[in-house]
Formats: structure tokens, C-alpha cells, sequence
């Protein structure tokens, strides 16, 4: 089900806090967060984020098609590396 | 046989499911734009007039987007998803289901074939 039109988008209070600092001094660098359920905003683009995984920080480059999208789709949280060969 | 929107030429059925033959038309909108065209759905295609066919093609044109144009609409929305490196984008990539379903059976549409390995030696005692 999706969210209520009411309540408008998810974008964690804080993390935003940081980026419009960062906006206002022209500064850039890199802000890790652990929101992975916060929703892209317009104000990150051009910044880069470290989204948590789990288990480390993956930096993510937000880009203009990435807006409306949330943190946690760019920072994968499992790692498959294939099937084992079968050994004979 | 008549030719709405490129190649489609659907035949002798009822003006209701010819246009279903066209590709981004289905049963809903179907009706729809026959109504907007003011051509009777249940009129065969053979027993449209020219006149019903011209309205038939107004509705379409610059309306809806069908055959290439909505494919290549689906394409683009795909191609974006992968660019930006998401986690759709990603199991388009590697051609697995995209909303949470489950892969350990079954996910067949997605996985296509299924591409048999072969068997473990059973150990011997």
C-alpha cells in the first residue's frame, strides 16, 4: 500500500538539515546516513551520500533521475556472488 | 480489414475486441474510444464506414500511445531504472523478479527456462 498523499514524502529531518547547510556554504562532502528509508529529494542532488548497508557504507552520486526514489535502493544489502561450480 | 496505427489490421470481429489487437489497447479502453468515436461496438469491422474509421483514428492519434511509441516508453522506463543503479534497475539486470517475490521456486517468467545443473554424485558408503 502506498503512503498517504497527505503526509507527503519521507525525507529524514535530519539528513535534510545537513544537506541544506551544505547547499547554502556551496560546500560538498560526504554525509553518511543510515536513512535508507528516507525518499530522494530534490535538494540532494549533486551530493554525494554514504547509505548504510548493513555492514558499511556505500557512497551514492544522487543524479537528477534519482529523485522520488529512497536511499536503501542504491545501497544493496546482499551480496550474491553466483553459484558454486560443482565439483566433480 | 482496416489499418489503425501502423501495422495492426484486425479482421472480422466485433469493433470491441479488433481494437484490443493493437498494442497498449485492451477491453476498457477499447469501449472507451469507440464511444468517443461514436461507432457502435458491436458494429463488425467489416460494416465500418470510412467515416467511423477516420473518428476511430482521431481518438487515437495524439491521445493514447500505442504500439512503438509505448513500447519504446517501456524501454526508456526500464533503461532509466538500470542507469541510475537502483535496486529495480539492478534485478532487471540480472533478469530476477523486481517486487520482493520469492526465487527460491517457482519465479519462472522472469528467469525464463529452467537450466538444469548437473546432479551431485550421491555419496557412496
Amino acid at each position: 500500500m502506498s503512503r498517504s498523499l497527505k503526509k507527503g514524502p519521507f525525507i529524514d529531518f535530519k539528513l535534510e538539515r545537513k544537506v541544506l547547510v551544505l547547499n547554502e556554504t556551496n560546500k560538498k562532502s560526504v554525509i553518511k546516513t543510515w536513512a535508507r528509508a528516507s525518499v530522494i529529494s530534490p535538494d540532494f542532488v549533486g551530493h554525494t551520500i554514504a547509505v548504510h548497508n548493513g555492514n558499511k557504507f556505500i557512497p551514492v552520486y544522487v543524479t537528477e533521475n534519482m529523485v522520488g526514489h529512497k536511499f536503501g535502493e542504491f545501497a544493496p544489502t546482499r551480496t550474491f556472488r553466483g553459484h558454486s561450480k560443482g565439483k566433480k | 480489414m482496416a489499418r489503425i496505427s501502423g501495422v495492426d489490421i484486425p479482421n472480422n470481429k466485433r469493433g470491441e475486441i479488433a481494437l484490443t489487437y493493437i498494442y497498449g489497447v485492451g477491453r476498457n479502453l477499447s469501449v472507451t474510444l469507440l464511444e468517443k468515436a461514436g461507432v457502435d461496438k458491436n458494429i463488425k469491422v467489416q460494416d465500418w464506414t470510412d467515416e467511423h474509421l477516420a473518428a476511430i483514428r482521431a481518438a487515437i492519434s495524439g491521445n493514447i500511445k500505442v504500439e512503438g511509441e509505448l513500447r519504446s516508453e517501456t524501454q526508456m522506463n526500464i533503461k532509466r531504472l538500470m542507469d541510475i543503479g537502483c535496486y529495480r534497475g539492478i534485478r532487471h539486470r540480472v533478469g530476477l523478479p523486481l517486487r520482493g517475490q520469492s526465487t527460491k521456486n517457482n519465479a519462472r517468467t522472469r528467469k525464463g527456462k529452467r537450466k538444469t545443473v548437473a546432479n551431485k554424485k550421491k555419496a557412496t558408503k
